[in-house]
């Protein structure tokens, strides 16, 4: 009876030091942060583009996490912050990226890498995601191939649309004024010589076809071209009712102020990537009414405005109308996927991202079962000084078009 | 749209190269001196341009009073503290040329970063004497047709210069031997400090003007210092008058590509015409030997 009580009492006082043990080993093993890093443009070509869109969003989030605490990991019982410990400059080159993207994750072994900047470099760096387990929430990326792509590399996931959804939300409103006798069937269509322009023409084209559109002028202009005044001419001598540029931001800025001093005025002016910029409307002024372009938000959903002062307030940049929201949107979803899965193990967070949906952000509900975001913007249009969405008009808060686009 | 509107545009467009490139032919030719770093005044007077335009309502003709003394005497002060000690020291002329391709390149990532790190990497523009121009009927932008105007003008200028002044005699001395032109007791040593602040001031011009109608961030330079060192050697270095036709010869050739081939391939027309000129005529369409 003895023997038998001393040995309960020692398994007992075993047990009770096994689990005190285990306890504070885990409570020991809460890291002091979440490691967070990202290779992204600040200086070339595309950073223009990650610096308006993509960085403030980054540090904005970085700091809204922060001010909370932090994000509450139920493994450790406590909400850890998060640091930024690895920030490179990929100098607009592809190579350097994926040097850096390696470098993040084999050697710096960041808990997370947020993702880069444009349509070719996110499809760039998705194997090495892939290899290393790493979540890829590619938000600056259109692809006509989202679908296989998100097989081939199942930690990729997508937030914008691709271009036949983007230019089926455009050709939605086209079609809309063709019936009613208002609109010639006749599009210039022109693309930037980069991915994103040629996915773009591709897509696009694809659909404008299959709607009994002519497309009279179809051209693609080099990344970073000096003069686009002969395609403006060309344009303009079309007869075209419809002009369409699958454009980045360089370009969609001298398209637009060349149009102006070549007096082009099409019913429809369509510019993509760097039309939701402020910077655009800022430029132009109020010229910029009526004009047409990628994207497009809704200002009245709830967290919007407030996201957008926080933004202006802490980054000095104001968000543009695309996708600055659904960057800030991909990391609410990481924080909200972190919470949820209640670890910071990469494969299980990957898979809460996919599974855990449909989130809650400051763009709306967002679901990535299918590792696509669906239900989103496709066209915007500057009313009034802000740039709002006004296609797929089954989206809540699609604004009505102004047309044709008053002379400049 | 008919071909003599594709070659206007590219001439104007070619005017705009050799506005560029005449102040890289003052620092080649004359200084000696291949400046990699010579875009990054020109992106600097942009910005210029671009603040006092949009913080205080300074039109950028006016603003090239402050901006282009300014870029002068900075050029002149990059030439007495980092290119002399070069210049003594360099036996040869390839020599030097060597020694100043890697310092320059140097600066240049110095002074891009700073304007990075002052500016942001953001894409700046302005919209400035945007207004339609017609020349024989076609249209054309204000802003790009005076580039055109102010690099036929600054060529003439420079050219009287060179041709009519003393002061110009010198300097195509230096620019032909310095060895001898020290002999005949001209100061080599101060007149290319006084040739290469010369060239930076035309650069800050060619900046300003550019950035009225171009899209520009940090990044810029560059490209610029290329197109500039393509159409000097093209033209002949040291010769002005080469410079500007060969500017608009690049222009006409890239326009002409533009519409009848390919947008994409403007860069490659460029340099297969700098392979043609080079390989044709070694020093030049008008350089000496």
């Amino acid at each position: 009876m003895q023997v038998q009580l001393r040995q309960t009492v020692s398994a007992a006082v075993i047990a009770a030091l096994g689990t005190m043990a285990a306890w504070s080993a885990s409570a020991a093993d809460a890291p002091n942060s979440i490691r967070i890093g990202y290779a992204i443009s600040l200086s070339g070509v595309n950073a223009q583009g990650a610096a308006v869109t993509t960085l403030p969003g980054y540090d904005l989030w970085v700091k809204d996490v922060n001010d909370a605490g932090g994000i509450f990991v139920k493994e450790y019982g406590k909400k850890i912050p998060v640091e930024v410990v690895a920030k490179y400059d990929d100098t607009s080159n592809a190579e350097t990226l994926l040097r850096l993207e390696e470098k993040l994750m084999s050697q710096d072994k960041v808990d997370f890498v947020l993702p880069p900047w444009s349509t070719g470099f996110n499809l760039a760096v998705a194997p090495i995601f892939a290899k290393y387990g790493y979540p890829e929430l590619a938000v600056t990326a259109n692809s006509n191939d989202e679908e296989a792509l998100v097989k081939q590399f199942p930690t990729l996931f997508f937030f914008l649309n691709q271009p036949p959804h983007f230019g089926g939300a455009l050709i939605e409103v086209l079609n809309k004024y063709k019936a009613e006798g208002k609109l010639n069937n006749k599009v210039v269509l022109l693309s930037v010589g980069d991915q994103f322009g040629a996915e773009f023409a591709a897509g696009f084209g694809a659909g404008l076809k299959a709607n009994g559109y002519d497309i009279v002028l179809q051209k693609s202009y080099p990344l970073g071209a000096a003069d686009l005044t002969n395609e403006i001419k060309e344009a303009k001598a079309s007869g075209a009712d419809t002009f369409i540029a699958g454009s980045y931001p360089p370009d969609t800025f001298m398209l637009t102020s060349t149009s102006i001093t070549q007096g082009y005025n099409p019913k429809v002016f369509y510019t993509a990537v760097g039309t939701a910029f402020a910077e655009y409307g800022g430029a132009f002024k109020d010229k910029v009414n009526g004009v047409l372009g990628i994207g497009g938000w809704d200002p009245s959903l709830p967290g919007a405005q407030d996201y957008y002062k926080r933004q202006v307030a802490v980054t000095g940049h104001a968000p543009d109308g695309w996708a600055s929201p659904v960057t800030y949107a991909s990391l609410q979803i990481l924080q909200q996927a972190i919470e949820k899965a209640g670890t910071l193990d990469r494969k299980k967070v990957t898979d809460t991202i996919a599974n855990g949906g449909p989130w809650n952000t400051i763009v709306g509900p967002v679901d990535l079962k299918t590792h696509i975001r669906e239900h989103q913007w496709g066209v915007g249009q500057w009313q009034n000084g802000q740039f709002v969405g006004v296609s797929p008009a089954s989206m809540p808060g699609a604004q009505p078009v102004i047309f044709p686009k008053p002379a400049w | 749209m008919s071909v003599i509107e594709v070659i206007l545009g590219g001439v104007i467009l070619g005017g705009l190269y050799a506005l560029v490139a005449i102040g890289f032919n003052l620092q080649y030719g004359m200084a000696r001196i291949v400046n990699l770093a010579y875009g990054e005044f020109l992106m600097g007077a942009a910005f210029a341009a671009f603040w006092m335009f949009t913080l205080f309502r300074i039109n950028p003709i006016v603003g090239m009073l402050l901006s282009v003394p300014v870029t002068f005497a900075a050029n002149w002060l990059i030439y007495r503290v980092l290119m002399l000690p070069l210049v003594r020291r360099a036996r040869t002329r390839e020599q030097l040329e060597g020694e100043t391709i890697l310092a320059t390149f140097g600066l240049l990532f110095v002074l891009r970063g700073a304007a990075t790190l002052a500016f942001s990497a953001n894409n700046r523009f302005y919209d400035y004497l945007g207004e339609p121009v017609h020349i024989f009927g076609f249209t054309f932008a204000a802003n790009r047709v005076l580039a055109f105007a102010m690099a036929c003008l600054f060529g003439g200028i420079i050219w009287l210069l060179l041709n009519r002044t003393r002061f110009g005699a010198a300097l195509r001395a230096l620019a032909i031997d310095p060895v001898g032109a020290q002999l005949v007791g001209i100061d080599v040593r101060g007149l290319s400090a006084l040739a290469f602040a010369g060239g930076g001031a035309l650069v800050a011009a060619a900046g300003t003007l550019v950035s009225t109608f171009l899209t520009f961030n940090p990044s810029i330079g560059i490209e610029f210092t290329m197109k500039a060192l393509v159409v000097v050697i093209m033209g002949g270095v040291g010769n002005m008058g080469g410079s500007l036709i060969a500017g608009v010869l690049l222009g006409v050739a890239e326009a002409l590509c533009s519409y009848f081939v390919d947008s994409g391939l403007t860069l490659a027309v460029a340099y297969a015409l700098f392979l043609v000129v080079l390989v044709v005529r070694p020093r030049g369409l008008f350089g000496t030997p």
